[in-house]
């Protein structure tokens, strides 16, 4: 198919559309909006053989995905921000249920102050709650990571929900060229949803059992089990896809010019882009500077990171979210798979709210780190303070 | 015909000796009729019925959240129906008052006004009991829960029961009902109607719980009943927003029931609170009036 200039949600209703969810269960909220508006216009159109629920709250949306899903259906959501934090209970109830439920995340801040502006605290939040995290640099992205996920979450050796992360209008609403699959390619890639176990009268199981002290801790173990095995899971199905679409997902971690960096930058999102092209200034000046981009965030990709990492001299970690009292999330989880490495790994967290972050602010960061100088708030206007 | 061989709440639960809530579902799941998918919010009745790795429930079955039970019964619907499964398989939500009444709201609303075509139905023990006896929005007047004691300044819950039926009526449901376990022919009907019902049915079935109200456990039938004959609880139907039917009793004064409940003794001692219990026959009187309760 040849490249088409689409809007990012646009582009992502599409994509939707092909991985023919049979449930849409969905409540409207900046910047994920032109989603699941395009998606109620498609099922209106009569182009997706699918029920959509206008559900009164994103809290009734992924609930109603639970029994959608239980009940033997695809199924498919998307929210942002304060949606995903009104839906917090059902995000770890789903997970906990094995539910391969796939949600599509423009990622916004929270409030308050109140802001509809980019960053990714709202994903990040919910990092503990057993879905997988991917995060898309562009629209493409975003397209195949779509594909991918239920291939990844239905995956009966996985059984997990799946989190497709993009950052809100930076992608969601922005005009890109992108390449849409065809339908008949989706179709052989992922083929019709073939449920582990379902709410069947002809067989009946109960779900979501109320489990006592004896119990509880083997169920997570074996959730967590599950998400690390999604690893190898992203691997096989990204190589896969590779081999359909001619975009290559068999890597959690990609390189940018890293293989004879001194510093490296990691980041996940957009955010990559603007780095790339400052990167490709920086080596034009002769600094020797590459990017490990987080494409999988849950699982975390630990060993990846080191073995990628394993020639630097110096990392900066760049991260739209805070974990408040502590230090950007990523950074934590670098710094934590890179123990004992004697990396020194400077987290900056920038972004925040939609505040623009430009190369000048990419290259400036590389200076602060070779000066050793990073665990901060980058870009802070001290006047305002 | 309600088939009254089905035993799809088997045995083996852990419900309290004497629980109307566990007589309730399994007289709830004969009414259904085979061929149900039960969706239950948090409650007693998860807790005792779904010990993992054992199960009471013979008819599939899916945990939903506190709050949520609606909202995934109207998933499983859709799912039913998207898939042509619907109408040979039938949703069934068995909730607490607490679930219910109170945090269930948003989400059983969304649903009713959606038309979803599932049965909700609400087991009313009038109080959060599985977590020790707190006050909810179905807790009757005057009753003492740990959130709402008699006290010096207190003469226990200071609110009347939220009127849920009637919530769901203004929705447009085709079908809501009062019934209780203590009547177990008239549930069945009630739930059989409701299953067969398209669209949102909505029913309200009085449980006594013998460890919240304080009477022996032997005494649940009674109890249901004398709750029904003192008018405190009336059972009817509104069909299309039309009341269709009521039983009639021959009322006797509210104080027998309050009397039989350790709930409300402090009504009667150290001394009896005539004020108090003059109002909650009023209410009784006024229930009587609105549904038409006494045979003339």
């Amino acid at each position: 198919m040849p490249l088409q200039m689409m809007e990012g949600s646009i582009a992502v209703a599409e994509t939707v559309r092909l991985c023919r969810p049979q449930v849409i269960s969905a409540y409207p909220i900046t910047p994920q909006t032109h989603i699941v508006e395009g998606l109620a216009s498609i099922v209106a159109d009569g182009r997706l053989d699918a029920e959509y629920i206008c559900v009164e709250s994103e809290f009734s949306a992924l609930s109603a995905c639970i029994g959608a899903s239980a009940a033997g259906s695809r199924v498919y959501s998307a929210t942002t921000s304060q949606g995903l934090a009104l839906m917090a209970e059902v995000v770890f109830n789903s997970a906990g249920m094995r539910l391969p439920i796939v949600m599509g995340i423009a990622n916004r801040a929270i409030s308050a102050p109140l802001s509809i502006w980019n960053d990714q605290q709202d994903s990040i939040m919910m990092r503990d709650s057993g879905w997988l995290q991917f995060y898309a640099e562009d629209n493409q992205e975003a397209v195949d990571l779509h594909i991918l996920s239920y291939k990844i979450c239905e995956d009966h050796d996985i059984l997990l929900p799946a989190f497709v992360c993009f950052d809100g209008f930076i992608l969601s609403h922005v005009f890109e060229p992108v390449d849409i699959p065809s339908e008949k390619e989706v179709d052989e890639f992922l083929g019709p949803f073939k449920p582990y176990q379902q709410l069947d009268v002809k067989d009946p199981i109960s779900f979501g059992m109320y489990a006592t002290p004896e119990y509880y801790l083997e169920f997570r173990y074996e959730h967590d089990q599950a998400v690390h095995r999604a690893a190898d899971a992203l691997r096989k199905h990204g190589k896969a896809f590779g081999e359909k679409f001619g975009r290559d997902y068999s890597e959690l971690v990609e390189g940018y010019r890293l293989e004879d960096a001194e510093v490296a930058i990691i980041a996940m999102g957009s955010i990559c882009g603007t780095t790339k092209d400052a990167i490709d200034e920086m080596r034009a000046e002769g600094k020797k500077v590459g990017l490990l981009k987080i494409r999988c965030f849950r699982p975390f990709p630990a060993a990846d990171i080191v073995k990628a990492l394993a020639h630097v001299k110096t990392v900066a970690v760049l991260d739209k979210n805070i974990s408040l009292g502590a230090k950007g999330a990523v950074g934590i989880e670098v710094k934590d798979a890179c123990y004992g490495l004697g990396i020194p790994i400077y987290d900056y967290v920038l972004g925040l709210g939609g505040r623009d972050v430009r190369k000048k602010d990419i290259k400036k960061i590389v200076e602060l780190a070779e000066k050793g100088s990073g665990d901060m708030f980058y870009g802070l206007r001290e006047e305002l303070l | 015909m309600v088939d009254r061989t089905i035993e799809n709440f088997d045995c083996g639960h852990r419900a309290c000796g004497g629980c109307g809530a566990s007589s309730a579902v399994r007289m709830i799941l004969k009414g259904a009729g085979e061929n149900t998918i039960v969706v239950s919010p948090t409650g007693c009745l998860e807790v005792f019925s779904t010990p993992y790795p054992e199960t009471a429930w013979k008819t599939p079955w899916i945990h939903s959240l506190f709050e949520n039970a609606s909202a995934v019964a109207s998933g499983v619907e859709a799912a039913l129906k998207r898939q042509g499964r619907l109408g040979k398989e039938k949703v069934l939500v068995i909730g607490g008052d607490g679930a219910t009444v109170d945090i269930g709201m948003l989400c059983i609303s969304g649903a009713f006004e959606r038309g979803h075509d599932f049965t909700y139905v609400c087991y009313d023990n009038e109080a959060y009991m599985n977590t020790g006896i707190q006050r909810s929005g179905a807790t009757p007047y005057d009753a003492d829960t740990t959130t709402s004691p008699s006290g010096v300044c207190s003469t226990g819950n200071n609110r009347p029961k939220k009127d849920l039926p009637q919530i769901l009526v203004a929705h447009g449901s085709p079908y809501v009902a009062t019934a209780t376990m203590a009547y177990p022919m008239d549930l069945m009907k009630k739930v059989e109607k409701a299953m067969n019902t398209q669209g949102p049915c909505y029913i309200q079935v009085h449980a006594p719980c013998c460890t919240g109200w304080g009477y022996d456990g032997a005494k649940t039938m009674e109890i249901g009943r004398m709750a029904v004959e003192c008018g405190l609880w009336p059972c009817y139907e509104i069909v299309d927003g039309k009341q269709t039917s009521v039983k009639k009793v021959q009322r006797v004064p509210v104080d027998e029931y309050l009397k039989a409940q350790k709930r409300f003794r402090h009504l009667f001692k150290p001394t009896r609170n005539d004020a108090e219990i003059a109002k909650i026959q009023a209410i009784a009187d006024a229930n009587a009036a609105k549904y038409g309760i006494d045979i003339e």
